[in-house]
């Protein structure tokens, strides 16, 4: 019940952040808070009281739709921990990060960032691909509703084409999940949408129905060529929705990568490694690249983070352990910061009214704690070693390298441009001089700070001391890889 | 005929009775209150009527009518749809033109229509069918005083539809001429690869096209929707539709026409154009009715995939599928309609259809906003909502008999479709633009009717087993 649990919990905070409105200006932010916190300890809580030797915490599995042998199973097992957690953690961030900046209608604001939450949590949890199916459309209309309402200036044409990218690439999802049940039916004689029956006895499928998979899983990772929807959603979005987005959302797509194309088609992707371990070098430089070249303080941040999630492709792909454990690592580490960030861009945005590096610099004299911020998160998007991102791209390229050299090399090229794009974005905003006339600039108060130095500490843990989430991941990703007849 | 013969026609019998009192009622009486109460009464035995049928079904009465669970089933989903369109209307017509008691008369003589069609087997209650229905419909879309806008469209509906109906006749005759049978039964042996059946097949089926608007027959639509006032445009676009593809089902099923290739082309490539040309048609669409007439387009499209891919093989499925299609379509559709109602209060200034008028929709009243939303989304087909469930039929439908041109065209067709859906929601998330004049407050019945319509919208989604369950019941053994 823990996975039920969670799900009703976030679903039934939501209106309760709504209603929460009417107490007062701030709380439905406060509310929001509470029901993250209950959430977490719920997690927490079932996850200790459960003992999990092969990494399942628990299975829930109640018939639904048994028309088509469609049913509600939610399975916790270390990976969905891991992501379940990611979720919670960042959704709180976004909260706080969301505290000032939306003026009206919070309550309703808060409404749809819990259900996008429930969203996200469901999409890591479900092993009913029906189920997952729905997860993965859901988490789309508040978020969709979070741009739309509360974007900058441009947020029609942003959210309309986040909405139509990925639903699309869904659609695609759904006559592959559709093609590959009833194949399993006429194969077994057992129509159902359960993933842990269809992993078995997937058999040889035709090639195309790993593209109807990979469709929807790149398209949300995002990959080149298919990223185009992403600097737009990503800079539009209101601060708490582009954390969100690059924190969580992108990750969807990997988990899905993880979950479910490999073990599913072990046979095509065998078949279309390079390819896809090409696509996600490419990603990697071809993303700095772009970062490169903005102008935007929040665009740079989104082209970096399909350069990141460039490595993810990369590594799973590979689908050695080291390669997978470093996407899982790197998914974490991508998602904490990236949030931070997002986040200081949103703060930048909320006080200069700008997101233009032109129209920035020389802000670490103006705001000294802010600088000093931004500056940790600038070397940690670029690796340094000591920090989690440099551990998740350094075990993917190991890893990687095992499999294959070409895309390796290509991605290792990456660490050099995410160094020039990183460090062009502190140089541009917080050295330099100052524009003259400048006013005042109001400096991280005490709020913004907690959550950064949480974020930090997440960050160095990670860099660190990384291998207490590689044991929780680990017998996860050993499994996965066993169906797919990968020698640990 | 005997008892059971009655029994088993108790729904057209009662709809019959109802038509000759509210009739009187009207003539003796007037009072609009009176004439809904009567309406409303009067579906409600109806729907009664239901019941009492379904112990002795399937029941051929005379060679022109046979009453099965498919039949009864859609009856049930017109008679519901008519009485949410009643209940709407009543509001909607108060302070327009001082006689609207006539309105429920022409509604009940159209869903009398309809649920013959529903039970058709024969060509010549097919015929009587619909012609009961369309010339009802042709006073509907003319009632508002006005405006002249709803006399357009009822005139371009009624000379239109008119041709559709002789395309159809001649169609008949020529069937009949080749193989000397109306009976839908008979026709299965007789019709064969004669040019003559083919050819009358082929105006019975434009003639068909024309009444479900399917590309290329679906020119009138647009403006027929947007001329009609709102709940008539959410009858035209429920109950006359599905009276139709109902017939069109059975024939198809019943006859074995699915058998000849020629005519599955035919099929395939209406509902590929539809499903992209009325999607597409759809896009740039300002006025709300208009691009409701062109999503209903799309949708008719969507709805043949099930008859093409599945019923050569597996009639029940299809059935199945088609008729989880249309609940869910009825469901949406008139909740689309009712949010169109209820913001444009009384039609005394004609309907709100401009899609500005829907800005800031979801600060002024989020209860009217949120089902909208609901229905939009459902429309497009997004889970959790009955269109979804719908939609996975069709794609179930597609993968099991591998039609991939109808799939792709279906995927490209919603994506299309979700733009123009958004584009509705975007517009009601807007900050309220300067202007005066919120709509009125929706009276009881039409809040009622929202909510109810956003609760079975949902609830299909969340739990559609109920209703699979009830029309895989209704519909065992039917194989045609």
């Amino acid at each position: 019940m823990i996975s039920l649990g969670l799900i009703g919990l976030l679903l039934v905070g939501a209106p309760l952040a709504w209603a929460g409105e009417r107490l007062g200006p701030s709380w439905p932010q406060r509310l929001s808070l509470v029901v993250l916190g209950l959430a977490s300890a719920w997690l927490l809580l079932g996850w200790l009281a459960a003992a999990a030797d092969d990494g399942v915490v628990e299975t829930v599995a109640l018939t639904w739709i048994p028309r088509f042998g469609i049913g509600v199973i939610l399975v916790l097992d270390g990976l969905s921990l891991v992501m379940v957690a990611l979720t919670l953690a960042l959704g709180a961030v976004a909260v706080v990060s969301s505290w000032t900046e939306v003026g009206e209608r919070h309550g309703f604001f808060q409404f749809n960032l819990l259900l996008t939450l429930a969203g996200v949590a469901g999409v890591f949890m479900a092993q009913d691909l029906f189920l997952f199916f729905v997860f993965w459309e859901v988490m789309l209309v508040p978020m969709y509703l979070l741009i739309a309402i509360w974007g900058h200036e441009a947020r029609a044409y942003a959210a309309m084409k986040f909405f139509l990218f990925t639903q699309i690439s869904g659609l695609l999802l759904l006559v592959a999940i559709v093609a590959l049940v009833l194949s399993h039916q006429a194969a077994t004689g057992v129509l159902t949408f359960d993933y842990r029956l269809l992993v078995t006895g997937a058999g040889s499928l035709p090639a195309w129905v790993m593209v109807g998979f990979l469709a929807a899983f790149l398209t949300k990772l995002p990959s080149v060529p298919v990223h185009s929807w992403l600097p737009d959603a990503h800079t539009q979005a209101p601060t708490a929705g582009s954390v969100i987005l690059a924190g969580i959302m992108l990750k969807t797509g990997a988990y899905g990568l993880i979950r479910f194309v490999v073990p599913l088609f072990p046979d095509a992707s065998e078949a279309l490694r390079q390819p896809l371990m090409v696509l996600g070098a490419v990603s990697v430089v071809y993303g700095g690249y772009l970062a490169f070249a903005q102008d935007d303080f929040k665009r740079l941040v989104a082209y970096s983070s399909i350069s990141h999630m460039g490595f993810v492709l990369l590594g799973v792909f590979a689908w050695n352990q080291l390669a997978v454990q470093g996407a899982v690592v790197q998914m974490v580490a991508h998602g904490f910061s990236t949030a931070a960030l997002f986040m200081m861009a949103g703060a930048l945005q909320e006080r200069l009214h700008t997101r233009e590096l032109s129209q920035m610099g020389g802000l670490w004299q103006r705001a000294p704690r802010m600088g000093a911020v931004a500056l940790f998160f600038v070397v940690a998007s670029l690796g340094m070693p000591g920090l989690g991102n440099f551990v998740g791209e350094f075990m993917v390229l190991l890893g990687a390298f095992q499999v294959d050299v070409g895309p390796t090399i290509i991605a290792a090229l990456g660490l050099i441009v995410a160094a020039a794009y990183a460090l062009l974005l502190m140089q541009r905003s917080f050295q330099g001089a100052a524009p003259s006339g400048a006013p005042e600039l109001r400096d991280f108060g005490a709020r913004e700070l907690a959550v950064m130095i949480l974020l930090m500490a997440a960050l160095i843990t990670l860099g660190v001391y990384p291998q207490p989430l590689l044991d929780v991941s680990g017998p996860v990703v050993d499994g996965l890889r066993a169906l797919t007849g990968a020698a640990r | 005929m005997s008892t059971a013969d009655f029994q088993a026609l108790a729904v057209h019998l009662v709809l019959g009775g109802a038509l000759l009192l509210v009739m009187l009622t009207v003539s003796f009486r007037r009072g609009h209150g009176l004439a809904v109460a009567v309406t409303v009464l009067a579906l409600l035995a109806s729907l009664a009527g239901v019941w009492v049928a379904l112990p002795v079904v399937p029941r051929s009465v005379t060679p022109l009518v046979i009453v099965d669970g498919y039949g009864l089933y859609l009856a049930a989903l017109f008679l519901i749809a008519t009485l949410v369109v009643v209940v709407l209307s009543q509001r909607y017509l108060e302070g327009g033109r001082d006689d609207p008691e006539e309105y429920y008369l022409l509604l009940l003589a159209a869903t009398l229509g309809a649920v013959t069609l529903a039970c058709a087997s024969h060509f010549a209650s097919l015929l009587l069918g619909l012609e009961i229905l369309s010339v009802a419909l042709y006073v509907l879309i003319a009632y508002p005083q006005a405006g002249h806008s709803p006399l357009e469209g009822a005139l371009k509906y009624l000379v239109l539809s008119a041709a559709a109906s002789t395309t159809i006749l001649f169609g008949m005759a020529l069937i009949y001429a080749a193989t000397g049978a109306l009976d839908f039964t008979r026709l299965d042996a007789q019709a064969g690869a004669q040019p003559l059946v083919t050819a009358g097949l082929v105006m019975v089926l434009a003639g068909v096209a024309f009444k479900l608007s399917l590309v290329p027959f679906h020119m009138w639509t647009p403006d027929v929707y947007q001329g009609a006032p709102a709940p008539v445009a959410g009858y035209l676009g429920t109950v006359a539709k599905g009276a139709v593809f109902a017939v069109l089902l059975r024939y198809l099923i019943q006859t074995g026409a699915l058998t000849s290739p020629e005519l599955l082309t035919v099929l395939t490539v209406l509902a590929v154009l539809s499903m992209l040309v009325g999607n597409l048609l759809a896009l740039r669409q300002q006025h709300l009715k208009r691009l409701l007439g062109y999503s209903a387009v799309a949708h008719m499209g969507y709805l043949l995939i099930p008859v093409i891919a599945l019923a050569p093989v597996d009639p029940a499925s299809a059935v199945e599928a088609a008729l989880v299609y249309l609940t869910a379509y009825f469901a949406m559709t008139l909740g689309a309609f009712a949010v169109v109602t209820v913001v444009s209060g009384q039609q005394v200034d004609g309907d709100a259809d401009l899609l500005t008028a829907y800005e800031g929709l979801f600060w002024r009243r989020p209860g009217v906003a949120a089902v909208f939303t609901v229905m939009l989304l459902s429309l497009a087909g997004i889970p959790l909502t009955a269109g979804f469930i719908a939609k996975f039929y069709l794609f179930t439908a597609g993968v099991s008999a591998a039609a991939w041109v109808l799939l792709i065209a279906l995927v490209a067709g919603s994506g299309i479709g979700l733009y123009y859906y958004l584009r509705v929601v975007f517009a009601m998330t807007r900050p309220q633009a300067a202007r005066d004049g919120s709509p009125l407050a929706p009276g009881w019945s039409s809040q009622w009717t929202l909510v109810t319509l956003g609760i079975v919208v949902l609830l299909i989604g969340v739990h559609p087993t109920p209703v699979i369950d009830a029309i895989r019941q209704l519909i065992e053994g039917w194989s045609g």
